[in-house]
């Protein structure tokens, strides 16, 4: 059995539509966050995988994971700074009690 | 024809990425959350290394479930008591997440499968040396990355005046 | 003649305006209060000056060697120059009648700077006072050296502008506040007349140079070529709209409703702006146009018949009036159409034109009397604290410079030799009886009506009966020297002005004329002034019954003059009933609910819309996320399928 662009796509197209159920229904500020990781690391993986199979020699997509990285990590930290502070306001991270902003 | 252990550890890792990612965001504490999400990335980071790139496999376990994780853990810890558990979804809203979810996968799951293109071998690839990363992210050249990099060094810069700003105790 | 001199008098108040406007709440009342009456003192001497020079020098600029006095222009420099023709200019002209006018605004103005500084004391708003007073010198001098009619309309509005702002100086006063806005409207309505009548001589003429239209004034008919409209020629109806700003101006009736109330104003305002100085500003206009006039006999026959009307008119109303600025207002009324009439009746060929030199003969020595009337009044006033004459009497044992210097005045306005009213009268009622016997009587009836009620109300102030003041806690004596010193300077000229050789100075032509006395017609006038005189102090020297019977005897007619001939309520029948209702009401509905309700309808329109789709903006950005997914998910559907086909 050949293991081809296929079966690598699949899991990632999952990791995808969990992040998407995940962003849509979680109130946690957190779990949001997290379901936004879930989703850039499928598209991480897309990156990879497309770069490794489709053009092997060339690390183009290689570096765009790398890069995608390094702001998910910067992105994160931010999103953990802003949820802290609004935890200090609020005491509380749930996105349907912040309102503060609406209109 | 692939070796049967690189099947065996396919579906392992495919396994794994499937089932954590399924558990991350239906799990209703928020802690087990995050530890689904650490093995989802360490599955990840073995996809990465069965693509013969090393280098992208050991950043995305150092920074990702070495750093993000750890960060995510701490202000979950810092913003919820032990024992938090997230309500009950309300059904109307757990079928609207589920729609969107399967609408996505359904779309996109015809569009791979329909696609022939994407049933490659996988090519043979010589192994990627630091020296070749390195002049690559920093070079000018063909395929060069420097540009960027700085990009992303100074996104990073404002990243974290941004956060001290945001964070810092009035 | 140099040009610095006649610019200073203009610069000088229109500087001390601007610096007592602008710095003159950092500076305290007496300081803002002497620089005022310092800066007209100097523009009174340099006003001298020039009318000095002008009539006395013999330069061959002023005076040929005929001894014709002529239209001088000292300064003309390009205001605005629209195309060739439409040009605007600012200037100095300097002939009889203008220099005549410097030495008549600057000795009120300066009068009446200085009596302020004592009536005024502690006002609050001193200081803005003292700004408004120069504005208002500023432009009145700026009027009648006008070289043309636009910039006369220039001044005149801003006389205007001036004297509103005056009035209204207790504008926390709403009857103040009601009288600035009532003489505003009243005159601008008639100055509509005015810009309306210059658009009409200036689109014939093709000028708005005055020497250019009246030094040749048959040229100014022969422009209009004959057009008439409404069967009258169009010269005509320039010239009556002309007068119609004179009208506004001068009080003319009907359009005098808003000088009685002017005098809400404070009172030395009103002896400089309300009878010395901007209401004769529409007998001034009539004489500057003078010359153009005389080719339209109609134009001459409407001012005379309004003048004659508006002077019977203002006397009656007078005789029963209670507060004494209104006596003095609608005197100044009726002597203020005594000059109209000698305009109107004055002919080149009757006594060389005398009526137009009575006319400015009487505008001179009127302003000094009627200038010393007003300031008299308001040291009565600033004594008893009351406008009316009920709350007075007696009071020539109390305030013996008041009443002598009142006296004078009184005698002055009424008529009687040799002070200075006798002479200028005597001339215009020459000129009104050569013109017409009808209008010569009637003339004097006016007069001897004017020494009536002007000695009913010197009585009824320092005779009749003495009030009780100790009661009041308050003893009225007289006002300090900088009140008295005027009323004294006053007095005096009018006494004296009389003697004025006028007629070598001041004629329609320009030629010298010499005055010699109509013994018929001074003795007439003098025996009906002193007759009236006898008649109002058997009434009023002490207090007695006889007046109440007669009132009694006429009431409807005492009722209707009392009560102005109901001019005022006519005015707001007018307004009110058929203006407002029938034409303002149906324009102001048109607006609210046609032009406002359209717009209205598109705010209402766009409010409605994003109220109904602000749910979308609903902070929640997972609300976002799947809308975005959805609608991406199905533009990858679209083009699946668009692929399959």
């Amino acid at each position: 059995m050949d293991i081809t662009l296929m079966y690598y796509l699949i899991p990632s197209l999952v990791m995808f539509c969990c992040g998407v159920y995940g962003f849509i229904t979680r109130k946690n500020m957190i779990a949001i966050l997290i379901s936004l990781e879930l989703m850039l690391n499928a598209v991480d993986i897309n990156f990879v995988v497309f770069n490794r199979f489709l053009f092997p020699g060339q690390l183009e997509g290689m570096f765009f994971t790398l890069f995608a990285i390094a702001i998910a990590a910067a992105e994160t930290a931010l999103a953990i700074a802003i949820i802290i502070n609004i935890f200090r306001v609020a005491k509380n991270i749930d996105v349907r009690d912040l309102t503060k902003m609406k209109f | 024809m692939e070796s049967v252990g690189s099947i065996i550890m396919y579906l392992i890792i495919a396994l794994a990425i499937i089932v954590f990612s399924v558990l991350a965001v239906t799990t209703r504490k928020i802690l087990r959350s995050a530890t689904y999400l650490l093995f989802t990335l360490f599955a990840t980071a073995g996809i990465y290394f069965m693509m013969d790139y090393q280098f992208l496999g050991a950043v995305q376990i150092a920074v990702y479930a070495g750093g993000i994780v750890v960060l995510v853990v701490f202000s979950i810890l810092l913003t919820s008591k032990p024992g938090d558990k997230a309500e009950k979804l309300a059904s109307k809203r757990r079928a609207i997440g589920l729609l969107a979810a399967f609408a996505m996968l359904g779309v996109s799951g015809y569009a791979l499968l329909s696609r022939c293109g994407f049933f490659a071998q996988l090519p043979a690839m010589g192994d990627v040396t630091m020296d070749q990363i390195g002049d690559q992210l920093l070079g000018t050249g063909q395929g060069g990355m420097l540009l960027p990099f700085e990009a992303i060094s100074v996104l990073l810069l404002a990243c974290i005046i941004g956060g001290i700003v945001v964070a810092r105790k009035r | 003649m140099d040009q610095i001199t006649p610019l200073l008098i203009l610069a000088l108040p229109l500087c001390m305006f601007l610096f007592l406007g602008l710095a003159g709440n950092k500076m305290s009342h007496k300081m803002a209060g002497i620089l005022g009456t310092l800066g007209m003192g100097v523009t009174l001497i340099l006003a001298y000056s020039t009318a000095f020079t002008y009539f006395f020098s013999g330069n061959p600029d002023f005076i040929d060697a005929a001894g014709n006095r002529l239209q001088s222009v000292i300064f003309d420099f390009t205001w605005l120059e629209f195309t060739e023709n439409l040009v605007i200019k600012l200037g100095f002209l300097l002939d009889p009648i203008s220099a005549m006018m410097l030495v008549v605004i600057t000795t009120i103005s300066f009068m009446v700077h200085l009596y302020s500084l004592g009536y005024m004391h502690g006002e609050k708003g001193f200081q803005r006072y003292y700004a408004f007073l120069s504005l208002f010198s500023f432009s009145m001098l700026g009027l009648v050296v006008a070289t043309n009619i636009f910039q006369m309309y220039i001044f005149w509005e801003l006389v205007g502008a001036s004297s509103y702002l005056l009035i209204g100086f207790y504008y926390t006063k709403p009857s103040a506040v009601s009288a600035s806005k009532k003489a505003f409207i009243v005159t601008r309505f008639a100055d509509l007349g005015f810009l309306i009548g210059i658009l009409i001589l200036s689109f014939f003429t093709e000028t708005f140079n005055f020497i250019d239209m009246t030094s040749a004034p048959e040229n100014v008919l022969a422009s209009t070529g004959g057009a008439t409209f409404m069967g009258a020629s169009v010269l005509t109806w320039a010239l009556v709209l002309i007068f119609m700003g004179g009208m506004g101006k001068s009080a003319m009736m009907p359009l005098h409703i808003w000088l009685p109330d002017a005098m809400e104003g404070p009172t030395p305002v009103s002896a400089l702006i309300h009878a010395a100085t901007m209401v004769v500003a529409g007998v001034y206009l009539v004489a500057r146009m003078f010359p153009v006039y005389l080719m339209e006999e109609a134009a001459l026959t409407i001012v005379t018949v309004v003048g004659a009307l508006t002077a019977l008119y203002a006397a009656i109303v007078a005789c029963t009036q209670v507060d004494i600025k209104r006596v003095l207002a609608f005197s100044t009324i009726s002597q203020i159409a005594f000059m109209m009439v000698a305009l109107g009746v004055a002919r080149p060929e009757i006594h060389e034109g005398v009526g137009y030199m009575a006319s400015m003969f009487h505008l001179f020595t009127h302003a000094m009397f009627k200038a010393l009337l007003f300031l008299g009044a308001g040291a009565l006033i600033h004594a008893v604290h009351s406008n009316d004459y009920t709350a007075m009497g007696g009071l020539r044992k109390y305030m013996p410079i008041t009443h002598i210097t009142f006296l004078i005045g009184c005698l002055a306005i009424a008529g009687i030799p040799p002070f200075a009213g006798f002479f200028s009268k005597d001339e215009i009622l020459v000129a009104a009886f050569e013109n017409n016997m009808l209008w010569g009587l009637w003339m004097t009836a006016v007069a001897g009506l004017t020494a009536f009620y002007m000695f009913r109300l010197y009585y009824r102030i320092f005779w009749w009966n003495t009030p009780d003041y100790e009661k009041h806690g308050h003893v009225p004596h007289d006002a300090p020297w900088t009140m008295t010193l005027p009323l004294i300077i006053l007095a005096t000229v009018s006494i004296v002005a009389g003697f004025i050789p006028f007629g070598e100075l001041v004629t329609w032509n320009r030629e010298a004329y010499h005055i010699h006395l109509n013994w018929t017609v001074a003795t007439t006038s003098v025996l009906v002034a002193v007759v009236a005189i006898l008649i109002a102090t058997v009434m009023y020297r002490k207090e007695n019954a006889i007046s109440d019977k007669i009132a009694n005897s006429v009431k409807g007619l005492w009722t209707a003059a009392y009560n102005r001939f109901y001019f005022d309520e006519l005015y707001i029948f007018i307004t009110h009933k058929i203006i407002f209702n029938l034409v303002s009401r149906p324009i102001a509905w048109f607006d609210r609910h046609i032009i406002d309700g359209t717009m209205d309808m598109f705010a209402t329109m766009a409010h409605k819309a994003s109220g109904a789709i602000k749910g979308l903006q609903s902070g929640s950005i997972q609300t976002y996320v799947l809308v975005y997914l959805l609608g991406a998910l199905l533009l990858g559907v679209v083009t699946v399928v668009c692929v399959m086909l």
